[in-house]
């Protein structure tokens, strides 16, 4: 087959750590990034932009984000929301206050910001685990949602608290406000998602990742191994929050544009974003992919076959969405409980085999 | 419809495609989630008269009308998806229906040359037409409810408020935020005490704010909520024995949905409205023949008559009377949205025009300039009667103090437009 | 006694009610993560659907009449009959228990003895596809609920109250829904801890909660004890439902009180009743009195929701496993 015949046959050390060592992988993925980058700017449409790319990728950082901490650090945490908002609420504040400054570097700046936010709220993690860590990261939910709606400054004293996200551009072409254009939106978060997705798989491979899942699989063990629970912990809450601080930023000023701390990044953000790990996958970057893939494309995929085909009145359309979402995921897990990630190792795996399975 | 989804229930293939219209309302409705309540009678009511106009007259000038529908659940991320696949579709006007799908399609209809009509809610300052050029909140707008309120309120206190305390209860959030700078300055001027007192969503547990509110005894309460907020803020209100005459809810806590639930403890709650109440005008006879009797009515055809359905009606009423003032000015049956944007932009609704559509004294009468996005700022104030189950307008049409509220929508559209850096247009 | 200190009095009291509506909608996580150990996600989703079913039984509303209109062109909504509060109930309580044997054949018979976030996932999907049915079969139309319980505040407190303070105080403020509420919970409690010490089925039930193969291992069947938890949870879920949709009205934003119930979850411990009992008094009380005295006047108001959690914290700070959550033991 495409695929190994028996074992890896590493003969330099650059063969032995590369990202995917198996040739066909590595094909795969050239190709994605080839379409990515080189097809689907020159056909996107604004449909396509502002309906299923934009939020599908800037779900996926966040999910990238969550999977961090939940999936390979093993703290859970539903402060999701919060968190975006952090990232949101710095990025406006950062472009109104100094608009010469190149509005990449503001997206990066939130996301630390971010950072720093994600490690203060991270270190009831040091004595809480579990589900009722939960507590701590929905405590960070809650108020700053209601710290983002209560302080003026935050929203530049509007009257109604509403943040708007003024013009930017980078080398010259739009990417945030009205004007911009559906590839230009398109290409700013895929461009985010690249980096954030290579910088996760690089560190959740290396030592910081092996240490984050050393906790996970047992906090005790890891630190007789010689794990520092301290500094594991907090730079999982930090590069975690990091991603969720990007994804929080490019959800407000490229795909918004307009956004309100409770509206936009309230509790149900949170849950979303934490759906869409499990689903993906837990401790799997491709998992967010497919998790993220799944939570946005599927609503828009339904309505459209429901209202667009077949002529559905819109209520009765929405409510057999949620019939059918759900219907859905439960099957998914009675066939394949370990998410949609393992579906795919799994039918990797067969393919391997194939075609002599014994 | 119903014949189409039965044919298709049965496994059989769309027969017919729906017939190409030209004049394509989009309808951004919201049938399920948490504020469906208030979201069904509106859409049903927006389609109606719509279906009505069709089946009676033909359309709008010959044309014939298409309202696409398209659910957002009043999730702005869903609006945002309607939004990019109805502007496809010809839309020419778009009412975003939800504080969040309005401040996101405020900077792209200026792009996409699509007006947005954000009524009674939404940005108030997007009145100012200098600054927002394709944003009309006609008739009135919060800051307008806020004052027709409060000179409620001093009627009711024999002419001063002096001394008197009002207290806000609202919704924490920008929907709820907007009346506070309005109320304050109010305070102000007229001399009383204003407080505020934030729920935040959903607003199912009230407790600590009626509990304030007993403690504080304001004379008046004014509140803005939305969805269970209403009626919950309602039925703690008829819990603390609270004078339910100087309890004034915004237009958007004045429904029947809002009422029914607290029984007779409800009965005297306020309102305030920008169109008339109750079913007692030739259009809804109309409807009735045309549209629910013949098996074409959005909903189950129960909504008509109630507060939202009226405002739904209200609203498809302004925009095909926009629409006819566009083909007039065109000379064209078929417009385009820019046509209907300047349409809009020259929009008289006087007497005649309401009572040749069956709804005399339906709203106030106003017209819309170039300048002034928002209309007349007129607003009338609606009594519950829990014996007989409904509502009824207790004072005529009547403006907003101007001399307050245009200063503050000044300077936050200067504000905004500074911030994008928008020319002033009208010169 | 000066007003400030009565109002603070009357706060709290009102918290402990708010406190015990909350522990309503916990207890019903509390019972199936105790036996077997899932969060249900979908709780808050059930005190909906219990609610729906109940008015539409009462109202005598045709179920999925809206559907049936779409597809067959047909104009029904009603039976035309009023059915009593009592009744309604019942039935509703068979609905519920029919569910829970749904629930247990289609979902949880699939997913034995795999990992909790396998199951908290298929609750999940659970909630999800109740709230598109429970939708579908009811509409999402905003619907009354009445069986008669009394509201609004009790004259007779107010009144034999108002002496103790000054001319600006009358008199303590007491929902009398709360103190039915309280009543109902008081009943519910005692009822749960009656049948899970004394019967057969309860004991059953607290060894599947124990350690799950030692009960497979002395007989006890499962799947029954699953039913049987899911039902019972069914049950809290209509209670829950039943009073808070007094309040409010039945709407899809029923389902939001799960929300309330998280702290007080946290704070208690998944696996505790009176867990759930004294969470939700700490909780309600703590975060009103909070509002009263720091919230409202001097940051804004609006704080309880964050407090909640905050307050949360701090306990679990002091006891991670919660108040009376069981002793967290770890090995190596």
């Amino acid at each position: 087959m495409i695929y190994r015949e028996s074992g890896d046959y590493s003969t330099t050390y650059a063969q032995d750590s590369q990202t995917f060592p198996i040739r066909f992988d590595r094909y795969r993925f050239y190709a994605v990034v080839f379409v990515a980058y080189c097809i689907i700017p020159f056909i996107i449409n604004d449909y396509w932009a502002s309906a299923i790319f934009v939020p599908f990728l800037i779900y996926a950082i966040a999910a990238i984000g969550l999977n961090i901490l939940t999936g390979f650090c093993g703290q859970v945490s539903l402060g999701t929301g919060g968190f975006m908002a952090v990232g949101g609420y710095s990025v406006y504040k950062l472009m109104t206050s100094f608009p010469d400054v190149n509005i990449a570097i503001h997206v990066l700046l939130a996301g630390l910001i971010t950072a720093g936010v994600g490690i203060l709220f991270g270190l009831p993690s040091l004595r809480i685990k579990g589900f009722y860590l939960a507590v701590a990261t929905l405590a960070a939910q809650f108020f700053l949602v209601w710290l983002f709606n209560r302080v003026p400054w935050f929203y530049n004293y509007s009257a109604s608290g509403m943040i708007n996200s003024p013009e930017r551009t980078i080398f010259g072409y739009i990417v945030t406000g009205p004007s911009t254009e559906a590839w230009a939106k398109y290409l700013i978060c895929l461009v985010f998602l690249t980096l954030c997705a290579v910088l996760a798989r690089n560190m959740t491979r290396g030592t910081l990742g092996r240490k984050w899942m050393a906790i996970r699989d047992m906090d005790i063990a890891a630190e007789i191994i010689g794990v520092d629970p301290l500094k594991a912990k907090l730079s999982a809450f930090a590069i975690s929050s990091f991603f969720i601080g990007i994804a929080g930023a490019l959800f407000f000023a490229v795909y918004l544009g307009a956004a309100e701390a409770g509206d936009s990044f309230g509790i149900t953000k949170s849950f979303l974003v934490l759906f869409m790990i499990i689903i993906g996958g837990l401790g799997s970057i491709f998992g967010s992919f497919a998790g993220a893939a799944f939570m946005v494309l599927m609503p828009v995929l339904l309505k459209n076959v429901l209202v667009g085909q077949l002529g559905w009145a819109t209520d009765l359309a929405a409510h057999l969405e949620f019939v059918i979402v759900g219907a859905l995921i439960i099957i998914f897990l009675i066939m394949e409980p370990h998410g949609l990630a393992q579906l795919w190792r799994l039918a990797k795996e067969k393919l391997r085999l194939w075609p002599f399975p014994h | 419809m119903k014949l189409k989804i039965a044919t298709l229930a049965v496994g059989a293939v769309m027969a017919a495609a729906p017939v190409m219209a030209d004049l394509v309302f989009p309808s951004l409705s919201y049938r399920t989630g948490p504020f469906a309540a208030g979201g069904i009678p509106f859409a049903d009511g927006y389609s109606d008269y719509f279906t009505l106009l069709n089946e009676r007259d033909g359309g709008i000038g010959g044309e014939a009308i298409r309202v696409p529908e398209c659910e957002t659940a009043y999730n702005t991320e869903k609006g945002v998806e309607c939004y990019e696949a109805l502007k496809g579709e010809g839309a020419l006007v778009f009412q975003p229906l939800s504080t969040g799908i309005t401040y996101q399609l405020i900077p792209k209809s200026a792009a996409d040359d699509i007006p947005v009509h954000s009524m009674g809610y939404g940005r108030t300052s997007a009145k100012n037409g200098k600054v927002f050029s394709h944003v009309f909140n006609y008739p009135v707008n919060y800051w307008d409810g806020a004052s027709v309120g409060v000179n409620h309120f001093k009627e009711q206190a024999g002419g001063s408020l002096e001394g008197k305390k009002i207290t806000l209860l609202h919704f924490n959030g920008a929907y709820g935020k907007e009346p506070i700078p309005t109320l304050t300055k109010l305070a102000e001027v007229e001399g009383f005490d204003f407080n505020a007192i934030p729920i935040d969503y959903p607003g199912q547990e009230q407790k600590s704010q009626w509990l304030q509110i007993r403690r504080e005894r304001p004379d008046y309460v004014l509140f803005w909520g939305w969805g269970v907020m209403n009626q919950v803020a309602v039925q703690e209100a008829a819990n603390i024995r609270f004078n339910m005459e100087n309890f004034m809810g915004i237009w958007w806590s004045g429904s029947e949905n809002d009422v029914i639930p607290a029984g007779a403890g409800a009965n005297g709650y306020k309102a305030l409205q920008f169109h008339n109440v109750g079913s007692d005008f030739p259009v809804f006879a109309d409807i009735q023949k045309y549209v629910v009797d013949a098996g074409k009515a959005a909903g189950a055809g129960d909504q008509v008559g109630t507060v939202l359905y009226n405002r739904g009606v209200y609203a498809a009423f302004l925009a095909a009377e926009a629409a006819a003032t566009a083909q007039a000015a065109t000379g064209n049956s078929s417009i385009t949205a820019g046509d209907m944007r300047d349409a809009m932009e020259a929009l008289e609704i006087n007497e005649a025009k309401m009572a040749a559509a069956g709804l005399p004294g339906f709203g106030p009468t106003f017209t819309v300039t170039c300048e002034n996005h928002g209309g007349g700022g007129m607003a009338a104030v609606s009594q519950w009667d829990a014996a007989s189950q409904s509502w009824s307008l207790i004072s005529d049409f009547s403006a907003s103090d101007s001399s307050i509220v245009d200063p503050l929508i000044m300077a936050d559209s200067a504000a905004y437009a500074t911030e994008n850096n928008l020319p002033e247009r009208c010169n | 006694m000066p007003d400030q200190f009565l109002f603070a009095i009357e706060v709290m009291i009102n918290g402990l009610m708010a406190g015990v509506l909350y522990a309503l909608v916990a207890l019903g996580f509390v019972l199936i993560f105790k036996s077997s150990g899932i969060f249900n996600y979908a709780q808050g989703v059930f005190a909906l659907f219990a609610a729906l079913t109940l008015v539409g039984l009462q109202e005598g509303q045709i179920p999925f009449s809206h559907l049936i209109n779409a597809i067959f062109g047909t104009h029904i909504h009603h039976f035309g009959w009023h059915i009593h509060s009592v009744i309604a109930i019942a039935m509703t309580v068979a609905v519920m228990v029919l569910l829970a044997i749904l629930v247990e054949r289609y979902i949880l018979r699939h997913l034995v003895n795999q990992p909790d976030i396998i199951l908290f996932m298929a609750t999940i999907g659970l909630a999800y596809f109740m709230e598109g049915f429970g939708d579908l079969m009811w509409g999402s139309e905003i619907k009354t609920l009445d069986i008669g319980l009394p509201q609004g505040g009790s004259f007779w407190i107010e009144e034999n109250t108002a002496w103790l303070g000054g001319e600006n105080f009358y008199g303590f403020f007491i929902d009398r829904l709360d103190i039915v509420a309280a009543i109902v919970a008081a009943i519910l409690v005692l009822a749960l801890t009656l049948f899970s010490q004394y019967t057969k089925q309860g004991r059953a039930l607290r060894a599947v909660a124990d350690d799950h193969q030692a009960a497979l291992s002395v007989g006890i069947s499962l799947r029954y004890i699953w039913v049987l938890v899911w039902a019972i949870a069914g049950i809290v879920a209509l209670v829950a439902g039943i009073m808070w949709g007094s309040k409010s009205g039945v709407q899809f934003s029923l389902s939001l009180i799960a929300l309330k119930a998280l702290p007080v979850l946290m704070l208690g411990g998944f696996t505790s009743i009176p867990g759930a009992i004294v969470g939700g008094l700490i909780i309600g009380v703590g975060e009103k009195l909070f509002e009263f005295t720091i919230g409202a006047p001097f940051l804004g108001g609006a704080t309880e929701n964050w407090f909640a959690y905050v307050l949360a914290l701090l306990f679990l700070v002091f006891r991670p496993q919660g108040l009376f959550g069981d002793k967290i033991i770890e090995r190596v």
